[in-house]
């Protein structure tokens, strides 16, 4: 059947794209096939590795070459095979009637050329249409991406537009010549929060105008409920489950999918043990015997490891599982469905010993212009926040990316030199200290950071990088002693011991994770800043990591100062939360304080853009708890140059006037529950902040 | 047989201070996996080992070339007491003289061409009649021993197939070695494989290292050498120059001036550039604004100024103080050294920048803040953390700045800045040429030979060092 149906847009089968590497050759994609309707989202999921971006990338005959070659398959489009198209052709194609867009917008537009320019290169009839007129589509079409002052963008060049403007950018030029299909590679990834929730209702509300699909490829579950029609998710080069969201969100099929939701935190699994999927997505090459999930799900048996199960599909569902028969009903004779035991970690409230304590702490880093270095101005990083962690409590930073959150956890443990402030750390003022006396305590306070890969030298066995503190701090002095310790402390983040005379290079985004906490644990310190441990992993192992944090806080009863902007993980660890914006913190409380009963305008924002994978299934609008969005506009303003009065007040939509004159002051609602808002304070004092 | 006492010219100390470092390197590189896996790749290319084994042979020659020995001279006192004192010649010879000697002593009167057995110019003699008569001479020693009958290109092309079979008997000799005792641990699993397998091994060129490859390029040097052998004591292979040396063996000779450039002189650079790219870079602040204002000032001054500047003045301290510098070759080092050194300090500043950029990138990221946590030192944060992930530029660096170094010492010799006047290099070769250059008939042989030797070690240099990038670069290197 050389010709598609009507009412399928994009018909792909059997695709398989491999991989030529050193080591072998990959099977990248093994016999995925897919198909599109009209105005349909189809959401490709998986994690790091399963082949979702070479997918798409095959269809337009993209993939990397010479290493990346199509074995097989047809992709079936307006009734021609695209992978027998010759390059030449391929470019009609390409962003014409298939427009891409990319995780990365910095990366994806050109810094020398303006947005104007840009966007007139791919606008289909150009060259028959004078520029008076080609400049009123570009205002037309940035207009229609829900850009702000278009007119004035398209003189601009791509340094002057904040991340989520960029990405706007790009969608205005995918969408300059109306394609079919736009096909988004992690769109929202690279963005915040609350951005994202903008880029998502955008490309919601241009698909029900152009009546276009989009191809989503993502790996987050919150972006793919909110977003999606279909649902395909992939596992090692394979599909492993296609089912359309509504059944994917209530009743998942295969063992991955349902493993995926249990693995992530919120708010229903605190207390409990997140179930995790052991090990990691495998990479290595050649042919595989069994099923490829098979080593990593509980509900295997010997015929997983055997036999490679067939793609069982009815109804434009299917499953590629032992577990079902041909039409998709359990096979429960063979099902050996454990159920999974949480453990229950008891929460022990020791909330009356003050470990660290933070008062009024600043970080501001001068602005240097002109030949003489003159200072003009400050970027306030951290303008003044106080805050108290419990020992072994967690208390959680929240905030999206440029707010200072980071630089915060910098300062408190002195690495940056606050500009003013006092951090006091069990009772020692560290603010005041200085060389010999600061280094002595700093076994008491260490640091795991966000990148895995940046965060271990890789120039150092990963023994020699964990026994480096208790050399530096001289807390153990024989060979052997250190050695043993290391390896002691190996095993209890779940390392083989082997690792010690191994380089980083070896192990893998999680294990590292794993040896930079080692490396942290090593000197016995009492407090951990987490700088965002988990947000470049995957799914199935950040509940290793959270997991594992969350056992060596029960067992060394560490206090963790978490900082992240992850809501999920916030609402499955954290005691308290700080609600962080441009350099102060706007809300403190309870954990329940602030995801029950927020009260700042912008921590009520931040939820609410916060993708909620519902489990109801209300596909194609946003998926949030209460069924109302409250969206944000605009971008975080710069720190240099914060907006006079409250921060917040340009984007907050109950500013008042007073919001635009003077700073809120402290408001305390409950005991545990502090808010800096104009909105609650029973009479406004005028004194602001200080 | 004749008693010698050994000679340490300065650069020949700092040669082997060079070469025992190399030497530590690589024995430390051995234990390091992350240090040895990229030569490791080098060892599996083709083109990287060929021109490792000409540069082999070049380094091979330089280092010969250094070690100096004074021979013992006999005084035949006429009372045979004991107490003869030993006197040592204050001719000053390498190795490399010593294996050469008959290119060194036998010297014509003035220019000969390669291989021939008549004097280039003519000279004036009384015939049978006592009239005057020009002529072309005799060489006294090139192809001395043929016969007036005696076709000379018979004799070479005789001498040439026995060079010929000396350099398959060689090869020969090293593939059966090769097979027996390398190819046996790393390519065949197969324990039970007797030599003729091995062979085999070897031969198709399935080896890991390319054998094959690397004993084919093998043959050219060698052939040379047995050429050198069969040929050098009968024939000026590349004819004599204005006073009558060969031209071949100061082609030979200039191999160590070449090397020395190119070598010491990153031996000098490295401490600055190092020292001062990772304090700038990590310290930020005022020291950074120091350095940067000491290599942006240096680097503005026209190098080749200073460097003039620099040995014009070394000469007339010599002038002045005769004393200090006894023998010629005294000088000669002297001013080798002096240029090394001068070469050193203009050109540390490429690399100086170089690490001070990445210094600032690596001291950025989390591994260090880590280590700042941990209270590690800032020394110790240099030294393990930034250094080692500073190597690999260093590294290509100084391969890559080799080439460059060899050609300067050209430039400079020519323009009569460089290297002693009477020390044997391809500058001053192709310095002296330019008057031969301007003769009727040409004499071309003394710049060709600067020029063959150069280029070959030049463009060896060029191939391996973008080996080594591309093994060492991790931007360059596959994922």
């Amino acid at each position: 059947m050389a010709l598609a149906d009507n009412n399928k847009t994009l018909e792909v089968k059997a695709l398989k794209t491999w991989i030529d590497t050193e080591g072998g050759i990959i099977h990248a994609v093994d016999g995925v096939s897919f198909n599109i309707r009209p105005g349909e989202t189809l959401a490709i999921l998986g994690e790091s590795g399963c082949g979702k971006s070479l997918t798409a990338l095959s269809i337009l005959q993209l993939i990397p070459k010479p290493a990346g070659r199509i074995v097989s398959g047809k992709v079936m489009f307006s009734g021609e095979n695209l992978l027998e198209k010759s390059e030449q052709d391929m470019r009609e194609i390409r962003g014409r009637r298939i427009a891409m867009i990319f995780q990365e917008p910095q990366s994806s537009l050109n810094p020398v050329m303006t947005i104007g320019q840009q966007i007139k290169e791919v606008l289909p009839d150009r060259r028959n249409k004078s520029a008076i007129e080609i400049n009123k589509d570009i205002v037309g079409l940035l207009d229609s991406v829900g850009m702000s002052d278009s007119a004035r963008r398209i003189k601009e060049y791509p340094h002057q537009l904040s991340g989520g403007m960029k990405q706007r950018a790009m969608i205005a030029m995918a969408l300059a010549s109306k394609p079919d299909i736009l096909i988004a590679d992690e769109p929202t990834t690279a963005l915040d929060v609350t951005i994202q929730s903008q880029i998502l209702n955008l490309l919601a509300r241009l698909k029900k105008e152009n009546n276009m699909s989009i191809l989503l490829i993502t790996h987050d579950l919150g972006v793919v409920s909110q977003m999606a029609d279909r649902v395909l998710l992939m596992y090692a080069g394979e599909a492993v489950e296609d089912a359309d969201a509504v059944n994917f969100f209530v009743a998942a099929r295969h063992p991955y999918a349902q493993k995926l939701f249990q693995s992530i935190p919120d708010r229903s699994k605190r207390k409990k043990k997140l179930d995790i999927i052991p090990g990691m997505v495998p990479t290595y090459a050649g042919d595989y015997q069994g099923c490829r999930f098979a080593e990593r799900c509980d509900k295997a048996w010997d015929l997983c490891f055997q036999e490679k199960p067939q793609w069982r599909s009815q109804d434009e569902n299917g499953v590629r599982c032992h577990l079902y028969n041909d039409t998709l009903e359990l096979q429960d004779t063979l099902n050996k469905k454990i159920e999974q035991e949480f453990v229950t970690t008891d929460e022990k409230v020791t909330r009356e010993e003050i470990l660290l304590d933070v008062k009024q702490l600043k970080v501001h880093f001068p602005i240097h212009k002109g030949i003489f270095r003159r200072v003009v101005g400050h970027v306030k990083a951290v303008d003044g926040i106080s805050l108290k962690v419990g020992r072994g409590r967690t208390v959680a930073i929240v905030g999206e990316s440029g707010c200072g959150k980071t630089t915060a956890g910098k300062a408190i443990l002195q690495l940056i030199k606050p500009t003013s402030g006092e951090v006091i750390y069990d009772g020692a003022s560290l603010t005041k200290m200085a060389g010999n006396e600061l280094r002595q305590l700093r076994k008491n306070f260490q640091i795991i950071f966000q990148d895995p890969y940046a965060s271990l030298n890789p120039r150092m066995l990963v023994g020699e990088s964990i026994a480096e503190g208790l050399h530096a701090l001289k807390l153990e002095s024989s060979k052997e002693t250190i050695q043993k310790r290391v390896k002691k402390i190996l095993t209890q983040v779940g390392m083989p011991e082997e690792a010690y005379a191994r380089y980083p290079h070896e192990f893998s985004g999680g294990q590292r994770q794993r040896i930079s906490i080692a490396r942290a644990l090593a000197v016995n310190p009492e407090l951990i800043v987490c700088d965002e441990p988990t947000s470049a992993l995957d799914v199935s192992v950040q509940a290793q990591i959270l997991n594992l944090l969350n056992d060596l806080q029960r067992e060394l009863s560490l206090s963790y100062l978490f900082i992240t902007h992850d809501i999920s993980v916030v609402e499955y660890l954290a005691h308290e939360v700080a609600v962080m914006y441009l350099g102060r913190i706007v809300e403190f409380g309870t954990a329940a304080d602030i995801l029950d009963n927020a009260l700042h305008p912008y921590t009520q924002a931040l939820l609410s853009a916060v993708p909620v994978i519902s489990r109801i299934g209300n596909a194609g609008n946003a998926g949030h708890k209460d069924g109302t969005q409250f969206l944000l506009a605009g971008d975080i303003p710069s720190p240099s140059n914060p907006p006079a009065g409250c921060h917040f007040h340009v984007r907050c939509p109950q500013a008042t006037e007073i919001c635009r004159q003077q700073y809120p002051g402290q408001t305390r609602v409950t005991g545990s529950h502090t808010v800096f808002c104009h909105l609650f304070e029973s009479a406004p004092e005028l004194t602001g902040q200080n | 047989m004749l008693d010698f006492t050994f000679k340490i010219l300065v650069t020949d100390a700092l040669l082997y201070i060079l070469v025992t470092a190399i030497i530590i390197f690589i024995v430390y590189a051995r234990k390091h996996e992350h240090l040895s896996a990229p030569w490791r790749q080098i060892k599996n290319k083709k083109l990287a080992m060929s021109s490792f084994v000409i540069l082999l042979f070049f380094v091979i020659t330089g280092f010969l070339d250094s070690i100096h020995i004074r021979q013992e001279i006999k005084i035949d006192t006429e009372s045979k007491t004991q107490q003869q004192v030993v006197q040592y010649s204050s001719e000053v010879l390498s190795l490399l003289d010593l294996l050469l000697t008959k290119l060194r002593v036998q010297t014509e009167k003035t220019y000969s061409a390669p291989f021939a057995i008549h004097s280039f110019t003519k000279e004036v003699t009384d015939d049978q009649q006592g009239k005057p008569k020009l002529y072309y001479p005799r060489l006294k020693y090139g192809g001395a021993h043929l016969q007036a009958q005696d076709s000379r290109i018979y004799d070479i092309g005789k001498r040439l197939l026995w060079a010929l079979f000396w350099t398959l008997l060689v090869i020969v000799l090293c593939i059966l070695l090769v097979a027996k005792f390398v190819v046996s641990k790393n390519d065949n699993k197969n324990e039970k494989t007797n030599l003729n397998t091995k062979l085999k091994t070897v031969l198709s060129g399935n080896t890991s290292t390319p054998w094959l490859t690397i004993l084919l390029v093998m043959s050219i040097p060698v052939f040379f050498i047995a050429s050198l052998v069969e040929l050098g004591p009968f024939y000026h292979i590349m004819g004599t120059d204005q006073v009558g040396n060969d031209v071949l063996y100061k082609t030979i000779k200039s191999i160590r001036t070449g090397l020395l450039i190119g070598t010491l002189t990153t031996l000098i650079i490295l401490p600055f550039a190092i020292i001062f790219g990772i304090t700038a870079g990590y310290f930020r602040g005022w020291v950074d604004d120091l350095i940067q204002y000491i290599y942006t000032t240096l680097s503005s001054i026209p190098s080749v100024l200073l460097i003039a500047a620099a040995i014009l003045s070394l000469e007339v301290y010599m002038t002045n103080n005769p004393q200090s510098f006894t023998t010629l070759i005294d000088r000669s080092d002297t001013r080798l050294l002096f240029l090394v050194m001068i070469l050193g300090v203009m050109s540390w500043t490429g690399l100086c920048r170089l690490l001070r950029a990445e210094t600032m990138k690596i001291r950025e990221l989390d591994y260090i803040q880590a280590a700042n946590s941990l209270g590690v030192r800032h020394r110790k944060i240099m030294s393990r953390h930034i250094f080692p992930n500073l190597m690999h530029i260093v590294l290509i660096t100084v391969v890559l700045d080799f080439s460059g170094l060899v050609l300067a010492e050209a430039v400079l010799s020519y323009i009569g800045v460089g290297v002693d006047p009477t020390m044997d290099s391809w500058g001053n070769m192709i310095n002296g040429a330019r008057l031969e250059m301007a003769r009727e008939p040409l004499v071309w042989w003394n710049l060709t030979a600067a020029f063959v030797f150069m280029f070959i070690l030049v463009l060896a240099a060029n191939i391996f060092s973008d080996a080594v990038r591309d093994a060492l670069d991790p931007r360059l290197r596959k994922a």
